[in-house]
């Protein structure tokens, strides 16, 4: 600052810079947090939509699966096999609701006018990300408590749980920071509807509902491949108390992979010039 | 008043922005003097928000140089944004949160303490005549109230310049009062005021100087008075009943230009009530029989014409 000049806020120029992005990073949580409150719609269908699946999953569907899977094969009853699946919707439909929440952001013009304030520039990406993690996490929870209720049977081992709490939030971070960089590059709420489609698209066409192995041709290897399948696998082994295949690196490299390419392409997004 | 006229609060030279092969911006300069109102006139499409957005530090610029507030905008964007308010032309508003929550929002973010926030939001909420609806989600403010919303949060922090693009565009003829009021209040108490216009009525109302932009080029810089006084736009608009009466009135006025399909007839005048009594007074000596009158001011579209030889809607030939 030049000396010339008084100050405008004397406690805001006093602050250090790291001081400052935590307080503007917080006041971006809070407003994220009233967002939350002031529209439960979102968060209702973030939880209802899996709850849902899971009820057609194992009521509807249930005992056909279940007598054509084997049970045996899968740790017992059907429901057991299906929820780490629906975990993993649950998070893809937090991280829409994401999406759509940033490009709102975007179009309001809300973030131009963020950006022409002196503030720590990623606090505005960053209140998202944070915000949204805890909302879908607190959904995760709550799908899983309604599976309990309907006969799900995890394993008590705490190690276990702890790993299988620290996955999902690393899933759940993946998909934040895509839903961020997607929201930030869609020029309206309907340019979302892509991601929505393919966060959802997935887990059908994964391990989520039943074993790719009994799946036809293209099917079988595309569902093998994707990023969700060792996550939804890894989930399983960790829920379930069965063996993880390769110790889960698979699903923790996608998860980081994820992640990284979201979070860099938002950076990115955020930063270029917005032309009209 | 000598010490603070020497200091400007905005300085650009040869400010130049393209976007993919197109020109928007075509080495733009200008000075504003700190405390005082510059506005920026032109049609859609001269280039008008594009230069907001690259003052503000929400666009980069190719070539050119810029100082607000005593900052270089390419090397200290973060000082410039600590000294500048910027309201665009859609409100930049959070429909979720209520008005007052909008402004602690932006109280919280200017770092002024929780009693202080309380303190500033409040004040402005009175201000802009928001109190009754503070409580209220801005999503259903109507657009006036939305735009006063949005100022009030721009003046949250106390900036030195004000960036207001198109601030009145689509507001009703009170709240248009009203946002020029809040400008003139702002600039007596030592704020800069940068914005732009459509409306050369508005730049007349506010600006001490007024830049006319087209095509991304500066055509003419001065005040209102200067402007008007190069600007031949002025006339008297005879309507007549008949060809007769037409052919007969533009005999009489040589000067004038006519129009045989309308049948009527521009008569280049100031507008002024002794030109008028001056001109119906020869009708009248001449027997010639008019239907009706209007008076023409220049308007934008008149020192468009006059500065840049083309009015503003043609931009490129209609087929």
């Amino acid at each position: 600052m030049s000396g010339a000049r008084p100050a405008m806020s004397g406690a805001g120029q006093a602050m250090s810079g790291a001081g400052q992005a935590m307080s503007d990073a917080a006041t971006m949580l809070r407003r994220n947090a009233r967002h939350t409150l002031r529209n439960p719609g979102a968060m209702i269908m973030t939880i209802g939509l899996p709850v849902v699946l899971l009820l057609l999953f194992v009521g509807v569907l249930g005992g056909a699966l279940n007598a054509g899977l084997g049970p045996a094969a899968h740790g017992g009853d059907y429901i057991n096999y299906v929820v780490p699946g629906i975990i993993l919707m649950t998070v893809g439909y937090g991280a829409t609701t994401t999406a759509l929440a940033v490009n709102r952001d975007m179009t309001q013009g809300i973030i131009a006018r963020f950006r022409t304030m002196a503030i720590s520039r990623t606090s505005v990406l960053t209140g998202h990300v944070v915000g949204s993690t805890a909302r879908t996490l607190a959904s995760a929870v709550l799908v899983t408590g309604v599976a309990v209720l309907l006969g799900f049977r995890p394993t008590g081992d705490s190690l276990r749980w702890l790993a299988t709490i620290a996955l999902i939030t690393l899933v759940t971070l993946a998909l934040t920071w895509l839903a961020v960089a997607v929201g930030l590059l869609a020029k309206t709420a309907e340019g979302v509807s892509g991601f929505t489609l393919i966060v959802q698209l997935l887990p059908f066409l994964s391990s989520a509902f039943v074993p790719p192995d009994s799946m036809s041709g293209t099917v079988r290897w595309f569902a093998t491949h994707e990023p969700f399948t060792p996550i939804i696998d890894a989930l399983r082994g960790l829920l379930l108390g069965t063996p993880v295949e390769h110790g889960g690196v698979l699903a923790v490299g996608w998860c980081v992979a994820l992640a990284l390419v979201g979070y860099l392409w938002a950076r990115a997004l955020f930063r270029r010039d917005p032309i009209r | 008043m000598a010490s603070t006229a020497a200091r400007s609060a905005i300085a650009v030279t040869g400010l130049r922005r393209s976007f993919g092969g197109t020109v928007v911006l075509d080495g733009v300069d200008f000075d504003v003097p700190e405390g005082s109102t510059f506005s920026l006139l032109g049609p859609n499409g001269a280039g008008k928000t594009t230069a907001v957005q690259i003052l503000s530090t929400l666009i980069g610029f190719d070539g050119g140089q810029a100082r607000i507030a005593g900052h270089d905008l390419a090397s200290e964007p973060d000082a410039v944004r600590a000294a500048i308010g910027v309201t665009g032309q859609f409100s930049a508003v959070d429909g979720l949160l209520t008005g007052e929550e909008n402004l602690i929002l932006m109280a919280d973010l200017h770092h002024l303490g929780r009693a202080g926030a309380r303190r500033r939001s409040a004040e402005l909420l009175d201000k802009f005549d928001l109190v009754d609806a503070a409580r209220k989600p801005a999503s259903t403010y109507s657009g006036g109230m939305r735009r006063r919303l949005d100022l009030a949060m721009t003046l949250v922090g106390r900036p030195r310049v004000i960036f207001l693009d198109e601030p009145t565009a689509g507001l009703d003829p009170r709240s248009r009062r009203m946002m020029w009021q809040t400008v003139r209040e702002l600039v007596s108490g030592g704020v800069t005021i940068f914005l732009t216009t459509q409306y050369l009525e508005e730049a007349d109302e506010l600006a001490d100087r007024i830049g006319v932009l087209d095509h991304g080029k500066l055509v003419a810089v001065g005040t209102a008075e200067e402007l008007k006084r190069n600007v031949p736009g002025g006339h008297v608009r005879l309507q007549f009943g008949a060809a007769a009466d037409l052919d007969a009135a533009a005999r009489e006025l040589s000067d004038a230009a006519r129009d045989d399909e309308a049948l009527s007839l521009q008569v280049p005048s100031d507008g002024g009530l002794p030109a008028l009594r001056a001109l119906l007074d020869r009708l009248d000596r001449a027997e010639i029989e008019v239907d009706g009158l209007s008076v023409h001011t220049p308007d934008l579209d008149d020192v468009f014409f006059a500065l840049t030889g083309h009015p503003t809607t043609a931009k490129e030939p209609t087929p």
